[in-house]
Order: C-alpha cells, then structure tokens, then sequence
C-alpha cells in the first residue's frame, strides 16, 4: 500500500486527504528552495530529491516570468501528458512559502486536483503551527537532520 | 466571456428555476464558459460533473447503454443537469429542486448542438 510520509507529523493528514480526494498518484509537499516536508508515492530517495529539484526550478522559473510580466506569483501551473499530469501550486502558510507537485492520472482531471488543491492549501493554513524561532545551522547539524528527514520521508 | 458563448448560455440560464449554466471542457474539468448565480462554485461544479460524467460513462458502458448523454442528479436543495457534447465538451446547468427539468434538458441539448 502506498503511504504518505512527512517530516513535520501536522502536514500528513491534509496531504493524505488530498492524494486520496484528488486522485493523485504522487505527491510532493515542499518549500521554493526544494526542501521537501511531505511525499506521498515515492519509494526511493532519489526520485524524490529530483523532482524537489525540478519542482524547485519550475517554480523559480515561472517566478521570474511573472516577475517580467510585473505579476504576483503564479499559484498554480497544470501540464497534461498523454498519461500523466502534474500540478505545481505554491502558497503561503505561517512558516513560509510552500508548494506542491502533484502528478495524476487519466483517472483524475487538471478540475479536479485544482479543485482539490485549493482545499489541501487550505487545510495546510489551518493545521500549520505558529514559525519556530530560526536557529544557528551548524555543519555538524547538516548530516544529522538531513539523515532524519530522508528517514522520516521513507521511514526507513 | 465570448459573445457567442454568453449567447449559449443566457438560452439556458433563462429558464425560470436555472441558477447557473456552465460549458465544461470534459477531460480537463475546467471552466470554458459561465453563467452563474452568486453564491454557485463553478469551479468545483465543472471538475465534479465532469468526474461524474466520466464515472457514468463506465456504468453506462458495462451495461451496454453507450455512452452518457444526459445526466439529471437531484439533490434535497436544488438538481443538477448536463448534457455531453461532442468536442468533450460538457453542458452543465445548476437549477433549484421545482425546475422545469425537462425545458432545462431541451435547452441543454440545444446548447450542445450549437458549441459543437
């Protein structure tokens, strides 16, 4: 069975909700800089790193876009393939930024993970708690909380 | 909106008891054009009815019936109606629980025939 796993316990429910409403395949929850808080689907590390990555580089890509359109960011961007489609849809929460890739299949509709979308967002708002103070990131921490992350990700 | 879509759908939302009318693109379910009442979520009544369309498609095409051309869902608080089009394109209209289903659905088809 496919599951869904966060680094952050809060934001597990909400995007369970919305891969199971939505009909999404897989699901990836992360800031603008391709940090990842949540994944649903993916089974292997560097499937996930890589479409944090490429996720990462749409959303900067069509920010400068709007930018040279003199726009607010984009919300939300819906590519649809033969068999498969993806939405990235970014916003904001008490502690920052966020975005989501969504890849679906000919089961689901662009309609309906917008649709779906709009609510996860919501609930993420909602559930998300208040920012915790920024604390010094030291090289010895780097290792470590990478390691718990990709651990709490795939539970491994 | 373009004229000739506002033409279509004001055919519909005329019917006394219509509360909205809406041309779906039935893949995507995405909003091509909308008449709709305050208060009507469009966007989710597309990508629903467009999602439901295709599940009826399913049971229609099991039992042999071909494919779904017109769908009448009544709900306690109001009904809703769509008629496929070719082109994948989808009429939708949002009415109160006491509309003239069958003038609705008249007008539905009529729509389909004159988007495609």
């Amino acid at each position: 069975m496919t599951r869904t796993y966060a680094v952050d316990p809060w934001v597990e429910k909400p995007l369970a909700t919305f891969v199971d409403e939505a009909g999404a395949r897989l699901a990836l929850l992360m800031t603008p800089a391709g940090q990842v808080i949540a994944q649903h689907g993916f089974t292997r590390a560097v499937d996930v790193m890589a479409a944090a990555a490429l996720g990462a580089g749409i959303v900067a890509s069509t920010g400068e876009v709007a930018k040279l359109l003199d726009e607010p960011l984009f919300s939300v961007l819906n590519h649809q393939g033969e068999r498969h489609g993806i939405l990235l849809g970014g916003f904001d929460t008490p502690r920052g930024r966020m975005v989501c890739l969504a890849v679906y299949g000919p089961e689901s509709s662009p309609g309906i993970v917008q649709l779906f979308f709009e609510e996860f967002s919501r609930d993420v708002r909602d559930a998300c708690p208040a920012p915790e103070a920024p604390k010094q990131v030291l090289a010895a921490d780097f290792e470590r909380e990478l390691n718990e992350s990709l651990s709490a990700l795939f539970r491994t | 909106m373009s004229g000739r879509f506002q033409g279509i759908l004001d055919t519909i939302t005329r019917v006394r008891g219509v509360r909205g009318a809406m041309i779906v693109a039935c893949n995507d379910g995405l909003v091509v054009a909308d008449s709709l009442m305050e208060g009507v979520r469009g966007n989710a009544v597309a990508a629903l009815a467009s999602s439901l369309i295709k599940h009826a498609a399913n049971a229609t095409a099991a039992s042999g019936a071909g494919a779904p051309q017109f769908l009448h869902l009544q709900g306690s608080r109001g009904a809703l109606l769509a008629v496929s089009g070719r082109s994948e394109i989808l009429i939708v209209a949002v009415a109160e629980p006491s509309v003239n289903v069958g003038l609705v659905r008249l007008e539905l088809i009529r729509a389909a025939e004159a988007v495609n």
